[in-house]
């Protein structure tokens, strides 16, 4: 095995360029898949949230009381799904 | 504001200065290596996408071991970011080691190596990590039994490392050492920056996903106020800290 290294030559850079690159495009793929997973998450998320605390303000200055389980919006009511695996 | 979205975005430009100079650093400054030629240059990536992400799995361990003394959910949530973060670094660490190996050794990939190995090893451990919770329903079961799973491999990490470092027989070069490395000046400059910026890049990821998360948690707890207990639908089986 060291023999192996030993006899490792340098390579030219036509040969090694493109290992070089795949090295660094590998890396910026998976961040960049990556942040754009977070920032579709992210998105939904504040999307969600900004809806959710503007129908809390609403409620909150009509003086209506706790939620009762009649109205159930649709997206809720839906049938359980097998939870993402995150 | 949580305590996790503060600073983002003061730490998000820190990263991409950091990372765009070491970049500038790999392909403008640094000299080329007089073994290697320009192959050296995937040392810059691929190392500090190594150490990261073997930093970042003792993490885990520790947010792991902080979740087990005080019983807070947010140490949960810390370590399992922490360890997701580090599998997708390992996996970005292995490829790059695979291209390098394959220029520089003419092989993919070294069985006999210990090095290559044992990372492997701790990677394929840690892939275990999100099967575990999804096996467990219950919220603090699954908090508690992961915990002890990431001190317990967090703890293996480290001890790992420096049985492979005292073992005789590699051929994976070694640059890095107590007495700073046999890295000229240059190189070790530009090793360091890429280092800083990799560990920020995991500090920047890590904190967007515990926003996103603690996002997630805030919407629920939301919809609970709203419409009741009984119309926000359970989680059910999830990998996730909710």
């Amino acid at each position: 095995m060291i023999a192996l290294f030993a006899e490792a030559p340098a390579l030219p850079l036509h040969t090694a360029g493109p290992y070089v690159a795949a090295a660094y495009i590998v890396f910026l793929l998976i961040v960049l898949i990556y942040v754009a997973l977070m920032a579709r998450k992210l998105l939904t998320n504040s999307r969600d949230l900004r809806d959710l605390r503007a129908q809390l303000e609403e409620r909150e200055h009509t003086g209506a009381g706790p939620a009762g389980p009649a109205p159930v919006p649709e997206r809720i009511a839906e049938p359980l799904e097998p939870a993402a695996h995150e | 504001m949580s305590t996790h979205v503060r600073h983002l975005r003061g730490l998000t430009i820190a990263t991409a200065v950091t990372v765009t100079a070491a970049l500038i650093l790999v392909f403008f400054y640094a000299p080329l290596d007089a073994e290697q030629g320009f192959v050296q240059k995937i040392f810059y990536i691929h190392v500090p996408l190594a150490i990261v992400s073997l930093v970042g799995y003792c993490l885990g361990g520790v947010f792991g071991l902080m979740y087990l003394r005080t019983g807070k959910r947010v140490w949960d949530m810390r370590s399992y970011c922490a360890i997701h973060m580090s599998l997708i670094f390992s996996v970005g660490g292995i490829i790059a080691g695979s291209i390098w190996a394959k220029a520089s050794w003419g092989h993919w990939w070294v069985w006999s190596e210990p090095t290559l190995v044992s990372y492997l090893i701790v990677i394929l451990l840690f892939c275990t990590y999100q099967p575990l919770r999804f096996s467990i329903e219950d919220p603090e079961r699954q908090a508690r039994y992961a915990a002890v799973f990431a001190v317990v491999c967090g703890a293996f990490v480290p001890i790992n490392f420096i049985v492979v470092r005292l073992s005789a027989e590699y051929v994976h070069p070694r640059v890095l050492n107590l007495e700073g490395g046999n890295l000229p000046g240059p190189m070790k400059l530009t090793f360091y920056v890429s280092l800083l910026g990799i560990a920020l890049l995991f500090a920047t990821l890590m904190k967007y996903e515990m926003a996103a998360k603690e996002m997630r948690i805030e919407t629920r707890r939301l919809r609970r106020t709203l419409l009741g207990d009984d119309a926000v639908r359970p989680l059910g089986r999830t990998a996730s800290p909710s």
